[in-house]
């Protein structure tokens, strides 16, 4: 009886959701080929609508087969600009046997996509291809059965091309898949089972296989959610502090005075606790009267400022636990030949997105639509419905994408301030963070404090490494469900908020190790979140420093230094594939390049994130007189197992190389005792066109490994090569980044 | 501020608008005219993502009142083609500037957000200077930001654009 209720809601609930999407710029983009009562070919009825996630253990969930013999594929990952959704129809039409201009993907929307956790990690092509894979490859199988009994031979006897199944031998005995199942559901569960090709048999996995996204990108037909419109909607603007304070404080309101704001017509001003937005029918009124509306807010000063920062990390009291140990360090490290010491301190650091993120909402009594950019629409139909006060199951979330986001940027943010402005103004609403928003209240990448002890025998052999890791884990209560009324907390621990073993000497073959995490009060700091490769920069800014004086004590070449202590032949083949780049056996004089002024330095890196295997050459000019630093050349080689795209990667590779010299040479989030003051591209500059090295970018390909993560992997060892370049144009250790000119003559003068 | 009517000339076309004279123009071409290519970026002409041409000239429309620009020839991302037509004397507008071919055979573009800009700039740059050097277009784009650090693709692809 319930369920029969709820279903005819649905039903009304997505008619009007099919209503709604007939914005201006909504046309083709938001269209969900199966979506709001479509008529199904195989009942002639209206096809039941429930909320998502529909089953993953039916085939129909993953693929749709239409009568033009194209097919759609359903996925849960969003195209966040890096190009993955192309990747993984690559995988999927591998295995159908279609070739990529008859197969594309379904929009994420919580009413059809499949849950697959989210587009986190860089792990959309390493998690998400084994269920793709067998969807298509059972489709597939599925289909050959069908066309075996229509064309009157065995299965063994068929061919298949791009979608045409073909009698072997006998070609114009032939069925296409639009005719054998077009428009009409398999009905079949996933078996898990079905053979998958052999790589002999690709066509398409391992191939570059241009984006077809890019032409519209570049002449303004894509869509951006920035660009989407609902009807009678309005546009909306937070109003916030110009910059945050620490995460448990918020933002308090003591008044508000909604006099300032009287010279602008039809403006409302709307509140829930310390959540205040302001919307209009026109948008520049919308962001005249966020600017003018005048609040008076609590001025607490509970932070440290940035400049203080480090030195509060490290005096703090944490909560200490061990990542991971084996053998002895305190005994190894007696007894070595050498011993080196290296820490580091790394900033808070912004995901700035080049486009401040944006939402739309339409939020009804019992039910409602949101849109929104986040890289994970089932977590946000729950996070939204809780700030709502509504069932998830009442809330549809769509996806639409913005400018790229590098993690975890104000997209839940927004969509939760969407929705509760929406809620709270009982009119469809759009949106639109403003810089000043985006900069100043994001889940910044937290900072660290890292401490380092390696010895070495006498021969050079690593023989013992102990890490000590400072850092808080992440915000967990978006801001406007915080300022709303939700107490803050913080992210249970994942690995990714602590000490990361793989950085941390997981390359090298060493007996003893220690790795401590020291966990700081999240609730005291600034909010944080995941930024591309989460504190892997920072890490390996530490522990491959130490790596290099060991070598430059033992007068080692960098290069051959490493490769004498490390055991994985993959981490070997990535580094050589850096070094062979990077053209490491030329002659080289350490320091002494350049004039006297601007000297040059090389240095080699490794590191990765959760997985993978990376490696970068960076080649630096170091004014000695101005303490300004330029990278001149930055090669990443990049081991991700089986690289579908290898064109994709490459841009990854670039992209990440380009970030990690921004992160490396400028990117800091400035604070003083009551708040952020990083809120614009001046307050918080990043690298721009003159300053950008010449890249190189390799992908070490290897068709036999399952493919892993290939969005992050080269960022930490490219800090790690920029701090070892540096010390060789200057022989001198940078202890903290990002190494502006300042720092950088600090280090220059000491003695 | 009042609501005013103006005239205003977009990609060759007359468009009668209503709008308070201190509104940026951003706001009109995206809303009033429903144009993708102008985008906003941060409000305060710093990363490039709203530049429209303005007479032939690369301007931030993010910062641009609208009062100020009736009647002069505004051209945005969409009227790329056919402006680069006009100016080289060609009779049929490209499908794509070479620049925006150039940055697809590239496959430059990630998230593709600040391409408005990038595209305007470059078509400005080599419409005055069809030879430009790197350092050059480096110099000239160098108010643009990619927050994707596609600037590797996109210095390769302004540059085949400008051989071309």
């Amino acid at each position: 009886m319930m369920d029969q209720q709820f279903a005819t809601d649905r039903r009304s609930f997505l008619k009007q959701g099919g209503a709604l999407l007939v914005g201006m710029s909504l046309a083709g983009c938001m269209a969900t080929p199966r979506d709001n009562g479509a008529p199904s070919a195989t009942t002639g009825t209206l096809t039941p609508a429930r909320p998502g996630p529909p089953p993953a253990t039916q085939l129909d969930t993953w693929l749709a087969i239409h009568e033009d013999n194209t097919a759609t594929l359903y996925m849960g990952f969003a195209e966040l600009g890096q190009g993955v959704t192309t990747a993984l129809l690559q995988i999927a039409a591998e295995e159908l046997d279609l070739g990529m201009d008859q197969i594309r993907a379904a929009p994420l929307d919580t009413q059809v996509s499949p849950n697959q956790g989210g587009t986190y990690s860089s792990a959309s092509v390493q998690r998400g291809r084994p269920q793709i894979a067998m969807a298509a490859a059972q489709a597939r199988a599925a289909l050959l059965v069908r066309a075996a009994g229509r064309l009157e031979v065995p299965v063994e006897h068929l061919a298949v091309e791009r979608g045409i199944v073909r009698v072997t031998g006998k070609p114009r005995r032939k069925v296409s898949y639009g005719e054998l199942i077009g428009g009409e559901r398999f009905n079949l569960d996933m078996t898990g089972s079905p053979p998958l090709k052999p790589v002999s048999a690709w066509r398409l996995l391992g191939q570059r296989v241009p984006r077809d996204d890019l032409a519209g990108k570049v002449n303004a037909t894509h869509t951006y959610i920035q660009q989407l419109r609902l009807p009678a909607m309005l546009h909306a603007r937070v109003v916030r502090p110009r910059g945050q304070a620490s995460y448990v404080v918020g933002a308090r309101v003591i008044r508000v005075d909604e006099t300032s704001i009287q010279g602008i017509s039809d403006v409302r001003v709307v509140r829930r606790g310390d959540f205040i937005g302001v919307l209009a029918p026109l948008e520049w009124d919308a962001v005249r009267a966020a600017q003018q509306l005048v609040v008076e807010w609590e001025q607490p000063a509970p932070l440290p400022g940035s400049t203080a920062l480090h030195s509060h990390m490290r005096a703090g009291s944490s909560i200490d636990n061990v990542v991971l140990e084996r053998g002895n360090v305190r005994v190894a490290s007696d007894e070595a030949a050498f011993t080196v010491a290296q820490r580091g301190f790394a900033p808070y650091q912004a995901h700035a997105p080049f486009a401040p993120n944006c939402a739309l909402a339409d939020i009804r009594a019992n039910e409602g639509l949101v849109i929104c950019s986040s890289q994970d629409v089932y977590a946000a139909r729950r996070s939204i419905a809780a700030v709502l006060g509504m069932r998830e199951e009442q809330l549809r979330v769509q996806y639409a994408e913005g400018s790229g986001t590098y993690g975890h940027s104000c997209y839940d943010d927004a969509a939760q301030a969407a929705a509760l402005l929406s809620l709270l103004a009982g009119a469809p609403v759009r949106l639109q963070l403003m810089r000043w928003d985006e900069h100043g209240w994001d889940n910044y990448g937290a900072p660290h404090v890292g401490e380092v002890r390696v010895s070495a025998d006498a021969e050079g052999r690593l023989v013992s490494y102990e890490y000590h890791g400072w850092q808080h884990n992440w915000s967990q209560v978006e801001t406007t469900a915080q300022l709303a009324g939700a107490a803050a907390t913080e992210w249970p621990p994942v690995a990714a908020q602590g000490v990361n073993p793989l950085v941390c000497g997981g390359m090298y073959d060493i007996p003893n190790l220690k790795l401590v995490n020291h966990r700081l009060p999240a609730l005291q700091y600034l909010r944080a979140g995941w930024l591309r490769s989460p504190l892997d920069l920072a890490y390996a800014f530490v522990s491959e420093q130490a790596i290099d004086q060991l070598a430059v004590t033992l007068n080692v070449d960098p290069v051959e230094y490493r490769r004498r202590n490390i055991r994985d032949p993959r981490w070997l083949g990535v580094m050589d594939a850096a070094a062979t780049a990077a053209v490491w056996n030329r002659p080289w004089q350490p320091g002494r390049l350049g004039t006297q002024r601007l000297r040059r330095g090389r240095g080699i890196g490794l590191g990765t994130h959760l997985a993978s295997y990376g490696a970068a050459v960076a080649e630096v000019e170091v004014d000695m007189q101005s303490g300004g630093v330029r990278v001149l050349h930055l090669v990443g080689a990049l081991d991700a197992g089986l690289v579908i795209n290898p064109l994709i990667v490459e841009r990854q590779i670039e992209g990440q190389l380009v970030q990690a010299t921004s992160r490396m040479l400028l990117e800091e989030v400035l604070f003083d005792q009551s708040r952020v003051t990083s809120l614009d591209w001046q307050s918080y500059p990043v690298l721009r066109f003159e300053n950008c090295p010449a890249i190189t970018a390799v992908v070490v390909q290897q068709t036999g490994e399952p493919s892993t993560g290939a969005g992050e992997e080269t960022m930490a060892a490219a800090a790690a090569a920029v701090a070892n370049a540096f010390f060789d144009a200057t022989g001198r250790r940078m202890e903290q980044f990002p190494l502006t000119p300042a720092r950088v003559l600090a280090a220059l003068r000491a003695t | 501020m009042a609501q005013e009517n103006w005239s205003l000339s977009v990609n060759g076309r007359t468009h009668q608008v209503s709008a308070a004279a201190d509104t940026p123009l951003l706001y009109v071409l995206q809303n009033d005219l429903a144009l993708k290519g102008p985008r906003f970026g941060c409000g305060l002409a710093q990363c490039g993502s709203c530049s429209v041409l303005i007479d032939d000239r690369e301007v931030r429309a993010c910062v641009t009142p609208v009062g100020t620009v009736a009647g002069r020839a505004i051209t945005t991302l969409e009227g790329i083609p056919a402006w680069y037509a006009k100016q080289r004397g060609l009779r049929r507008a490209p499908d794509l500037h070479p620049v925006q071919q150039a940055l697809v055979d590239e496959q430059a573009p990630q998230c593709g957000y600040c391409m408005n800009g990038i595209v305007v700039k470059a078509a400005e740059l080599l419409a005055g200077n069809p030879r430009p050097t790197e350092a050059q277009i480096r110099t000239a784009l160098n108010g643009h930001l990619c927050r994707c650090g596609a600037y590797p693709s996109i210095l390769r692809a302004i540059q085949k654009a400008a051989q071309s």
